[in-house]
């Protein structure tokens, strides 16, 4: 397995399972994780209150141009879309809401998946809408590795179900069955 | 979705640039890219190789194609804190020239030079003010130009134009009938509208303030030290930067010549020019 970088999108619900995915990992856990979870344009949130996480994995808002390093956690900001650049830096953009999103899922994992394709994993989780569907599938046909969350455990399920209708991902599981699946790529 | 070949998307932009004159070769891939299959779509085209040959042949083509690769997301007083700040930290020091130079670089549509247009007239700043509005895209310099707006934008207007700091009755700027408004020409008098790109131009005015806020999010980072030697250069001792929220200046080339202002609004001022790398010594009267 060759992952050096994981893509995470979810909506409705996608606070607490990051959470539970952040606590289900290892201490020994290194794959720099990017993610999309949608939120307002205006929301404020303070990532080191909101997201408890072990070891030295700390959640950051990404900024324009960062690379992007081990051990760390990137969030869109609010209003931003998120993209995965070849060099493994992080770009921002503030094109026009797909799928009524920005940021929108889609936009970060199909650019993963042209930028690092079989170097990616992308992991769609719980969420009311469905951005995040055809994004995973693009990441699956440019090499990547999927996963998406089992609808029966998603809080919504809507947005691991269209995935689901779209095509078949590499791994289907609960939010701790991720996790361990994650783990696996160290 | 559709992949697009490293080769082949070098040589669309290649070709856009010996036709045209536009660089695109230093924008962030990855947005380019997306916005790229996405024109192919559009014109059910597999390789960016078919789509240069129809531009090539057809500028009306390009244009559209020019249009799209350039992202045009604009709003009055975006972020109103950062007008806010913009009023209380830098028009004071602006008060002190007698003649003030304004650069908008990337002003797209023209809702920001707007929005600093009604900031400056209720600090009676206008009337010494030139505002140099320029933008890559000549059709969306047109819009600028009219000052003419969908009415749909009054509700978001009149809620940034209070938070931002705005003393009077939002409605004193425009005029609205038939689905449409117009902002008052006097806010327009002062502003040059220009073609300039920040890939391939240099620099052309000395100015105490520049803006470019979510401009050079779609160049990659030798493309935002070009434009930002470029700003330092347009810059007079002591000028203020102004750049996106979640823009930063920690990766490039100019980043110790400048301090940021109090607040986080990531206004900078010129501290020093003397370590701008290279020959850009090349000052303009």
């Amino acid at each position: 397995m060759s992952t050096q970088v994981i893509v995470i999108g979810t909506s409705a619900g996608g606070v607490t399972a990051l959470q539970k995915i952040f606590l289900e990992l290892p201490e020994s856990f290194q794959i720099p994780i990017v993610i999309v979870q949608h939120l307002p344009a205006d929301a404020i949130i303070d990532l080191n209150l909101v997201f408890r996480t072990k070891n030295r994995f700390r959640p950051v808002e990404a900024v324009d141009k960062t690379k992007i390093e081990k051990e760390q956690i990137y969030f869109a900001p609010p209003n931003y879309h998120l993209l995965v650049e070849r060099d493994f830096s992080l770009s921002l953009s503030q094109e026009d809401p797909v799928v009524f999103s920005r940021p929108s899922i889609d936009v970060l994992f199909e650019s993963a998946a042209r930028s690092l394709g079989e170097k990616v994993c992308g992991v769609l989780l719980t969420g009311a809408n469905e951005d995040g569907a055809a994004g995973l599938k693009f990441i699956q046909a440019c090499g990547g590795y999927t996963i998406v969350q089992n609808p029966m455990d998603a809080e919504i399920p809507t947005m691991p179900q269209s995935a689901l209708t779209r095509f078949r991902p590499d791994f289907i599981g609960s939010l701790k069955e991720i996790a361990q699946k994650l783990a696996t790529f160290t | 979705m559709i992949k697009i070949s490293a080769v082949e998307r070098h040589l669309f932009f290649e070709g856009i640039l010996l036709q045209y004159g536009y660089d695109f070769r230093q924008y962030a891939e990855a947005s380019l890219d997306r916005r790229l299959s996405h024109l192919l779509s559009q014109y059910r085209i597999e390789s960016p190789l078919d789509l240069l040959k129809v531009i090539l042949k057809s500028n009306d083509d390009f244009r559209k194609v020019l249009g799209y690769l350039t992202i045009n997301t604009t709003e009055f007083f975006r972020d109103p804190k950062f007008y806010k700040a913009l009023r209380e930290q830098v028009f004071p020091v602006l008060k002190t020239y007698s003649k003030i130079t304004i650069w908008s670089a990337g002003c797209s549509s023209g809702e920001e030079v707007l929005s600093l247009a009604i900031a400056l007239k209720e600090e009676n700043l206008l009337k010494r003010t030139v505002l140099h509005a320029t933008d890559i895209n000549p059709a969306i310099l047109k819009r600028a130009r009219e000052g003419i707006f969908d009415a749909s934008v009054i509700p978001h207007f009149n809620r940034n134009y209070s938070q931002a700091g705005g003393k009077n009755s939002p409605s004193e700027y425009y005029s609205s009938d038939y689905g449409l408004v117009r902002f008052h020409r006097e806010l327009l008098e002062p502003v040059v509208f220009s073609e300039h790109n920040l890939a391939t131009d240099s620099a052309f005015l000395e100015a105490q303030l520049i803006l470019c806020r979510n401009v050079m999010i779609y160049f990659n980072r030798q493309l935002q030290d070009r434009a930002l030697d470029l700003f330092t250069n347009s810059l007079v001792h002591k000028g203020f930067l102004a750049i996106g929220p979640k823009e930063s200046l920690r990766f490039s080339s100019v980043h110790g010549l400048y301090q940021p202002l109090a607040g986080n609004e990531n206004i900078f001022y010129l501290n020093s020019r003397s370590e701008v790398s290279g020959d850009k010594e090349k000052k303009n009267p």
